[in-house]
């Protein structure tokens, strides 16, 4: 019953991920990262994870989404050209080094599809994925790195605060 | 197995209920309403020129005229418009106010014929955030909408819903915080049950939280006096200006089917949902006894629904009353209002609302 769901719902994720590269058009592109955030989410709420998947469609989806259409708009972008695709020089060096990036990301991922429990699904506590557990696990368990997030988002809207005011100015 | 069948039958009922209230019922009278209202406070007739057979109906047929006319419109494309995005986009602007009366509920729980029912269609235990959460899709199709246009007018129109609709989803979303400080859960179901106490009602413990809720969500409707993105005297309709039949009329039903969304809300976080003020179901379960232990339940269940939706007409009229009585805001002092009033305000009345649950605990 939950592949049922699952595979159409990861197999779409998948070709909107490829969408959002190949699509020559900037909103193209947009739309099918919203559709595939769409898609994340239901896989969340597949592992019952639904105030997650709440979130990832409120934040992602509505919010963040919509501040990308924004800037591509207002920037005025329009549809790629064919030739943007085309090896340069001087770029070989970091070439190399995202290619060994990528296998090591491949590694992982085989290696935790081989160590993967295919079996039946544990079965979950009665209120997990609630609002009140994660709210719970939150400011319990894991308050430190929450903070730690807070602070961090905060530097970051201080930043940009400033990087606009003198400019402006 | 006949449990799962009983269950299915009760909800295809409700979704059947919702979509006949709010496509079927509110959004069609509604189009008559807004002309008629208007005609009444400003004086006109109004709307009474469709007639059938000479009798006029106070200008009802204009709904069935409305109808007719967009389903045999021209269903125009402009040239150089992304063709599938343009058609796209009012299909994205209208589902998410529908879908959103998913999580509403219109009615406390009932036993009927031994059976638990609780009429709403699905009690999620994120209620409030999926409503907000889908509502903030619905700004993809008046974004997209002027993109695909091709349209300068269009374009400005969609930029001016994106930069509304961000300012006001924060606004908004902090002051939905205030609310679920003083109920404690997110459940729709159960801030609606605790209102049965007159003095839980959410006017009563959030009233600063409600007229910056009720101002957020004009905003968010885009309605006037917040109606910049469509501003018909500067950007011919704005978003929607190359649209035409029944896609237009979409954006229309989208618009009316949020100020019902819109309504609905506000029954239900700041109102009393269906209760009516010092009746308690139990009190108003027994009053009906005579008729047995079904026929009560039955008599209580249609009198909250009334009751529900008597409180969503009243909030809809306040609408109207407010779209027809302000004139339009400039954009700067959208924006103002936005960023240097709501959002500060918000923050504050979540401070307050904290400081006060601490002192009574």
């Amino acid at each position: 019953m939950e592949l049922f769901f699952f595979i159409p719902i990861a197999l779409l994720s998948v070709l909107l991920a490829f969408g959002v590269v190949f699509n020559k058009s900037p909103i193209g592109s947009a739309v099918s990262l919203i559709g595939m955030m769409l898609c994340l989410a239901g896989v969340f709420v597949i592992q019952s994870a639904h105030f997650l998947a709440i979130l990832q469609v409120l934040i992602y989806a509505g919010a963040i989404m919509v501040l990308f259409m924004f800037v591509i708009m207002l920037l005025n972008l329009k549809t790629a050209e064919d030739t943007v695709w085309k090896a340069r020089e001087h770029n070989t060096l970091l070439s190399v080094l995202t290619g060994f990036l990528v296998l090591g990301l491949v590694y992982k991922l085989v290696e935790i599809a081989t160590d993967a429990n295919f079996g039946p699904g544990m079965p979950v506590a009665e209120n997990f994925g609630t609002t009140e557990m994660v709210g719970a696990k939150l400011f319990t368990d894991y308050v430190l790195p929450f903070e730690v997030a807070s602070i961090l988002l905060l530097v970051a809207m201080i930043g940009a605060l400033v990087l606009a005011k003198t400019k402006t100015d | 197995m006949t449990d799962i069948i009983v269950d299915l039958i009760i909800t295809l009922v409700k979704i059947g209920f919702i979509l006949a209230v709010t496509v079927g019922f509110f959004a069609p009278i509604l189009t008559w309403v807004e002309r008629k209202q208007s005609a009444i406070m400003q004086d006109r007739i109004g709307a009474n020129r469709a007639d059938i057979m000479g009798f006029r109906a106070l200008g009802l047929f204009h709904i069935l005229a409305d109808a007719l006319k967009m389903f045999t419109k021209e269903d125009f494309i402009p040239d150089g418009a992304d063709k599938v995005m343009h058609t796209l986009s009012p299909i994205i602007a209208l589902v998410p106010a529908i879908i959103t009366f998913a999580v509403v509920p219109f009615g406390g729980q009932y036993t009927l014929f031994g059976k638990e029912v609780s009429l709403v269609i699905s009690d999620l235990d994120v209620g409030l955030l999926f409503v907000f959460a889908i509502a903030s899709l619905a700004t993809y199709g008046y974004v997209i909408a002027g993109w695909s246009s091709n349209n300068n007018w269009s374009m400005l129109g969609s930029m001016r819903t994106a930069s509304q609709m961000i300012s006001y989803e924060v606004a908004m979303g902090l002051t939905i915080i205030g609310v679920l400080m003083v109920y404690g859960t997110m459940r729709l179901t159960e801030i609606g049950a605790i209102q049965e106490n007159f003095f839980r009602w959410g006017i009563f413990l959030q009233p600063v939280g409600f007229f910056m809720f009720f101002t957020a969500s004009i905003a968010e409707n885009k309605r006037i006096p917040f109606d910049n993105p469509e501003a018909e005297s500067e950007l011919v309709a704005g978003y929607f200006t190359e649209y035409s039949g029944l896609k237009f009329g979409m954006f229309f039903m989208a618009e009316f089917i949020e100020m019902v969304t819109i309504a609905a809300l506000i029954t239900l976080l700041f109102f009393g949902a269906w209760h009516v003020p010092f009746l308690g179901t139990a009190t108003l379960i027994s009053l009906f006894d005579f008729l047995g232990a079904t026929g009560s339940n039955i008599v209580a269940m249609l009198f909250h629904v009334g009751v529900f939706f008597a409180k969503v007409t009243f909030f809809i009229w306040v609408q109207m009353t407010i779209r027809w009585t302000l004139p339009r805001f400039r954009y700067d002092q959208i924006m103002n209002l936005g960023w240097k009033i709501l959002l500060p305000l918000s923050l504050a009345n979540i401070v307050v609302t904290g400081i006060i649950i601490l002192a009574l605990a």
